[in-house]
């Protein structure tokens, strides 16, 4: 069934918004089959954004660790820091083919609504960025970025005040916009064709390294590991590999202050299926179907739901979830400065110090690529903070 | 004939629009909902409207969102909806619709859920964020229990999406006035009459509007055009007074007097 990873995906929205979407199902896939619209998103993914962003091998980090060799997927250097603008630049493209000329997202460490407003001030267009007030003290430099690029961000009081309360925002004003605004989704996640499109635009990543790492080193890697919140970096990076069935997927989540505690945002390791925003799919809630609050020190993975697509793997198989706690993360991201010169985004930190497990279960002949979805910078304040305690 | 066709049935012979208030059960607790409910009833309500409160109700403005929470802090979930409405059916014959987002009825179960929603007294159940399209289960489940499914329509609705909401509609058909969340507006969406002709074109069920509806005023326009007129966030406002339940009397009876002096398929006064 279109829409459906297996039992998961689908399309539960308010039904104001089912017209929108069949309009978006309908111009994504005109544009998707249209050699234009690729050629005009890929020439701007290479001289705007920096694409492709190279394959490098760690290999201080590789003899820290005295396992297989680890490869970084550097979309930290994309432009604007993070792998976002792979997926907004992509949408901004559809939102202006369908004659949309404002523009909403949502956004949890402001990568998101950073990359957004960015592809919105380069084509001209209209911009608000709904964000937890929780998550703007987090990021305020990221708040900053998006007010400079032009766009508004509007604080969420609701709920939690994190993610998931942007995203209730969000939906709530396209409910009301819906006839002339286009809802610029981040992740892998929401009603379909969202967790479909989001995929396509991100699968760059994947192909990229799929394509680098056979001209490098002549075959597949082992693993992959990235970090995962809604999933968006790591099903990019995974998907163009899901048929190479001897490449091992492995999604890192947010263990917060540990599963036992509750407070966490490890979402296929701990959750259940359900609805939420859009989507059936895995989610942290309680026996009633009330979604939980979440924990994490990353406030990109602060986030109770996941694509249904990665779900689909989880129950597949294709891909394992694991989670990494926040003093973990913290100490991958002291370790990635230290022993390779790069501060990673307290995301793909994650990911990173997943790796001191991983290896252990690999071979020294045998290759691991990392996905760094995004860099550190707009998480060194928040870091400083918590070291002064 | 389920409750909720024959009290449309009932209204349809004499012309009257259904007066449909609704409530979030459990705000901020179950004895306030029985009274609230009784009060509703008292006032002439023809069908009352219970929500299920959802921790992310995203078709809801923020006074609905805020009644959601306070029924969440105070431990009402589904299962003890179902049970306040038992408590409510032993003296109550009203047709009592639940409106839920989908997620707490699918962690229910959705076929124990239309059973016991049966047995408990409810008549229909709405989910706001459910359409049609996915609700192959829900419907299978709700049919042989006897529940009615109603599904939304809204002013972004194409005539595709009106047949396929009236096909899968039983009971009554909620039609959303505007492009939106819940909650009061000063003004009602003029294009309200024309969506209700289009829908009527395509279905029989009675049509009942809500969402922006909060003035006797309003309810005579609306009541004018559609067999029901649905009054949500206007209560749940009152509701958050400490002089709520006294204000709700007069609320309702107002409500109550202005579509009494409304005829559907006339024209408000």
């Amino acid at each position: 069934m279109k829409g459906r990873f297996g039992k998961y995906g689908g399309r539960f929205v308010p039904e104001t918004l089912i017209p929108a979407l069949e309009e978006l199902e309908a111009a994504y896939e005109r544009a998707s089959a249209d050699e234009v619209f690729q050629a005009e998103l890929d020439g701007y993914l290479r001289r705007y954004c920096g694409r492709p962003t190279s394959l490098y091998q760690a290999e201080r980090l590789t003899r820290l660790l005295g396992g297989p060799r680890i490869y970084l997927k550097r979309e930290d250097l994309l432009h604007t820091g993070a792998h976002k603008i792979n997926n907004t630049m992509g949408q901004v493209l559809l939102a202006r083919r369908m004659g949309k000329a404002r523009i909403i997202a949502e956004t949890g460490a402001g990568q998101h609504g950073v990359a957004t407003a960015t592809a919105a001030a380069m084509f001209g267009l209209e911009c608000e960025v709904y964000m937890g007030a929780e998550d703007i003290v987090r990021q305020e430099l990221n708040v900053y970025r998006m007010r400079l690029l032009g766009a508004k961000v509007v604080p969420v009081e609701s709920g939690t005040r994190t993610l998931k309360d942007a995203i209730n925002e969000a939906l709530r004003d396209w409910v009301t916009n819906v006839r002339s605004t286009f809802y610029v989704i981040g992740s892998v996640v929401g009603p379909h064709p969202y967790p479909t499109m989001v995929r396509d635009f991100q699968s760059v990543i994947g192909r990229e390294t799929r394509a680098q790492i056979l001209q490098e080193t002549g075959r597949l890697p082992d693993a992959l590991v990235a970090c995962v919140g809604g999933g968006s970096n790591a099903m990019g990076l995974f998907y163009p590999f899901k048929d190479d069935a001897s490449v091992r997927m492995v999604g890192v989540e947010a263990g917060g202050l540990g599963i036992p505690t509750e407070h966490h945002a490890a979402t296929l390791v701990a959750g259940t299926p359900g609805v939420l925003h859009g989507a059936y799919s895995y989610l942290l809630q309680d026996a009633g179907g009330q979604i939980r609050g979440t924990h994490s020190v990353s406030a990109g993975l602060d986030y109770p739901g996941v694509g249904p697509e990665h779900s689909f793997f989880k129950d597949t198989g294709r891909a394992e979830y694991v989670a990494v706690t926040d003093d973990e993360a913290l100490e991958g991201f002291r370790m990635l400065a230290r022993t390779e010169g790069i501060i990673p985004a307290l995301e793909p930190a994650h990911a990173v110090a997943y790796l001191r497990t991983l290896v252990r279960t690999m071979r020294r002949d045998q290759t691991v690529i990392l996905g760094l979805s995004g860099r550190g910078d707009k998480d060194v304040q928040h870091v400083a903070r918590l070291e002064q305690g | 004939m389920s409750r909720i066709a024959a009290v449309f049935e009932s209204l349809r012979t004499r012309r009257r629009p259904a007066f449909m208030p609704f409530v979030v059960a459990g705000d901020p607790d179950l004895r306030t909902t029985a009274r609230v409910v009784e009060t509703l009833v008292d006032a002439g309500a023809d069908l009352v409207e219970l929500g299920v409160p959802f921790s992310d109700p995203v078709a809801d403005g923020p006074t609905n969102q805020r009644a959601y929470q306070r029924a969440l802090a105070g431990g009402t979930q589904l299962a003890q909806v179902l049970d306040l409405v038992t408590a409510l059916r032993r003296r109550h014959s009203v047709p009592i619709v639940l409106l839920s987002y989908f997620n707490p009825i699918v962690q229910f179960g959705q076929a124990r859920f239309c059973v016991e929603a049966v047995r408990a007294g409810v008549d229909g159940v709405v989910a706001p964020d459910l359409p049609p399209d996915e609700a192959d289960d829900l419907i299978a489940a709700a049919r042989p229990a006897g529940l009615d499914t109603i599904f939304l329509l809204s002013p972004t609705s194409t005539d595709a999406r009106i047949r396929l909401v009236a096909q899968r509609s039983t009971g009554f058909i909620y039609c959303v006035s505007l492009t939106g969340v819940t909650g009061a507006r000063e003004h009602l969406s003029p294009d309200v009459s024309a969506l209700v002709g289009r829908i009527r074109t395509h279905t029989a069920l009675p049509v009942c509007v809500g969402f922006g509806v909060s003035t006797p005023e309003q309810a005579q326009q609306v009541g004018a055009v559609a067999d029901g007129v649905i009054v949500g966030s206007a209560i749940v406002a009152l509701l958050e007074r400490s002089d709520g339940v006294v204000r709700l009397r007069e609320l309702a009876g107002a409500l109550r007097a202005a579509l009494d002096g409304v005829t559907v398929g006339e024209a408000a006064p």
